[in-house]
């Protein structure tokens, strides 16, 4: 079987606009939750989330495209963008055929749902504007992501809620590890912060009124945030013949079904994942430095995670450092993973490992080795990174440093 | 309302002509009535967003899906008879403006 590397990055979140940006707000623990600004939000009961700041879509593209592209399309392109180009490789040729893009998405043209029903609903017009289905349709990024760069070969979107992006970098993983693929686009995007889309999370009663506190004894919900981040995956031999700089090697992937409720996680779930997920990679638990937890600052994420952490790990448990970054750039959905992939990457590579900020108190249901706070140094071998999502799927993907 | 400001048949076809220059990219001085739309590098896409924006500022209905022959006819032909059809949407459906 191949090898798969990472050969370039990019993102656009809460804590920048590249993924040079998002890595500093990373390793400094900044806080990107803010109140939350859009129409309506005054009837809003939860008001805040991670959006994405400062950013105006004319400066990245002309009228039409803006017309055209749901931000969960803008985010990704800009994502897609930087990582091609950092990564050097050029898809003419004979590599369009045999390159793809696989995205994660949750909510798809999220936005363009809102404001077309709004339109036809709270404002009574009676036509909606013409690009309404291909800014929705959830396959939009990836299909622009394959136009811009002239991808040729599988292109689809990934939709399994918050375990999208992982399910999506896995599948380009076992592309281009089975042949089928040289070089795969892929990651994961969401724009949710809109009045519908927060709307509709109210009522679960999971969403935080003050803050993300992943693992923390406080911890009162999830804070949502939106963005996009995109990887190059490559063949390893691919890579080596051009010369790529090479960001780390993808060893193992697994995913598992829960079977047992749709918003409430299994141990049993996760813990199969993680064991999975190491033994594709052939490594051992105590292989493993780092772990970025699916950790969103729920109750009842925090605790199954913890304990299935523990069930895996055993005594390496005290020696695994485990954060979560989604007190940062909050919960970006469809897209986490892809996100929180860039603080697997930026430990393996300088030994960094980025911070659960907002940790207040430890709470003996989360008995893990956790980076609170402060970013923590020390040389990573080998990251697991966890993504959990309603529905009970899970997806666990494994790197290594090159 | 509408009809304390009617827009006289000049005025109607100056926002039309402005509506198609912003699409395509050009001053509205610049758009050639002889060529058509097709010629002046309006794509199918371009022509649905040129048609919503039409519908949406003259409160008009323009009543062609892709691909009928009658808005065939009016796209690859000249400007000036897709002009004068809109035009003629507006005569039609809405006389106040």
């Amino acid at each position: 079987m191949r090898r798969v590397v990472i050969t370039g990055q990019g993102a656009i979140t809460a804590l920048g606009h590249n993924a040079h940006q998002t890595l500093e707000g990373l390793r400094e623990g900044i806080c990107g939750v803010g109140e939350l600004t859009f129409q309506d939000n005054e009837r809003l009961s939860v008001k805040i989330g991670a959006q994405v700041k400062g950013f105006d879509p004319a400066d990245h593209f002309n009228r039409q495209e803006v017309a055209l592209y749901d931000p969960f399309t803008q985010f990704a392109l800009l994502a897609g963008k930087e990582a091609v180009t950092a990564s050097g490789i050029d898809f003419e040729g004979a590599l369009a055929e045999r390159a793809g893009v696989i995205l994660g998405t949750a909510g798809g043209g999220l936005q363009t749902q809102d404001q077309s029903y709004r339109a036809v609903y709270a404002e009574g017009k009676n036509r909606v504007h013409p690009f309404t289905v291909p800014r929705l349709m959830n396959n939009a990024a990836a299909s622009h992501l394959s136009m811009r760069h002239g991808i040729r070969g599988p292109v689809y979107s990934v939709s399994s809620a918050c375990a999208s992006a992982n399910h999506a970098m896995g599948q380009a993983f076992h592309m281009i590890r089975g042949g089928s693929c040289d070089a795969v686009l892929t990651g994961g995007s969401d724009s949710m912060l809109c009045f519908g889309g927060i709307k509709a999370w109210e009522g679960l009663k999971v969403l935080s009124t003050e803050a993300c506190r992943p693992f923390c004894a406080t911890r009162s919900g999830m804070v949502q945030g939106e963005g996009a981040a995109v990887f190059v995956f490559e063949d390893y031999e691919h890579a080596t013949a051009r010369g790529a700089d090479m960001l780390a090697e993808v060893v193992g992937f697994s995913m598992t079904s829960d079977a047992a409720d749709i918003v409430l996680p299994a141990q049993d779930g996760a813990e199969r994942a993680m064991r999975a997920a190491l033994r594709d990679a052939r490594l051992s638990p105590d292989d493993i430095d780092y772990l970025n937890a699916h950790g969103t600052g729920t109750r009842a994420n925090d605790k199954s995670e913890s304990a299935a952490i523990n069930a895996v790990f055993g005594d390496h448990t005290r020696h695994l450092s485990v954060s979560s970054t989604k007190a940062t750039h909050g919960h970006v959905m469809g897209g986490t993973g892809a996100v929180e992939l860039l603080a697997v990457i930026m430990a393996l590579r300088t030994g960094v490992i980025a911070p659960t900020i907002g940790f207040r108190q430890a709470d003996p249901e989360c008995a893990i080795n956790l980076v609170a706070n402060d970013a923590q140094e020390k040389p990573v071998r080998a990251a697991l990174s966890n993504a959990f999502a309603f529905g009970g799927l899970n997806a666990v993907i494994a790197l290594k440093r090159i | 309302m509408r009809d304390e400001q009617t827009l006289g048949d000049e005025e109607v076809r100056k926002k039309i002509r402005e509506i198609i220059a912003l699409h395509v990219k050009l001053d509205v001085q610049d758009l050639s009535g002889n060529q058509s739309l097709e010629d002046q590098g309006i794509d199918s896409l371009s022509l649905v967003e040129i048609i919503f924006a039409l519908e949406e500022t003259f409160d008009i209905a323009v009543p062609y899906n892709t691909g009928d022959p009658d808005l065939d006819r009016i796209y690859t032909s000249s400007l000036a008879v897709f002009v004068t059809a809109i035009e003629g949407f507006v005569a039609e459906q809405s006389p106040t403006i």
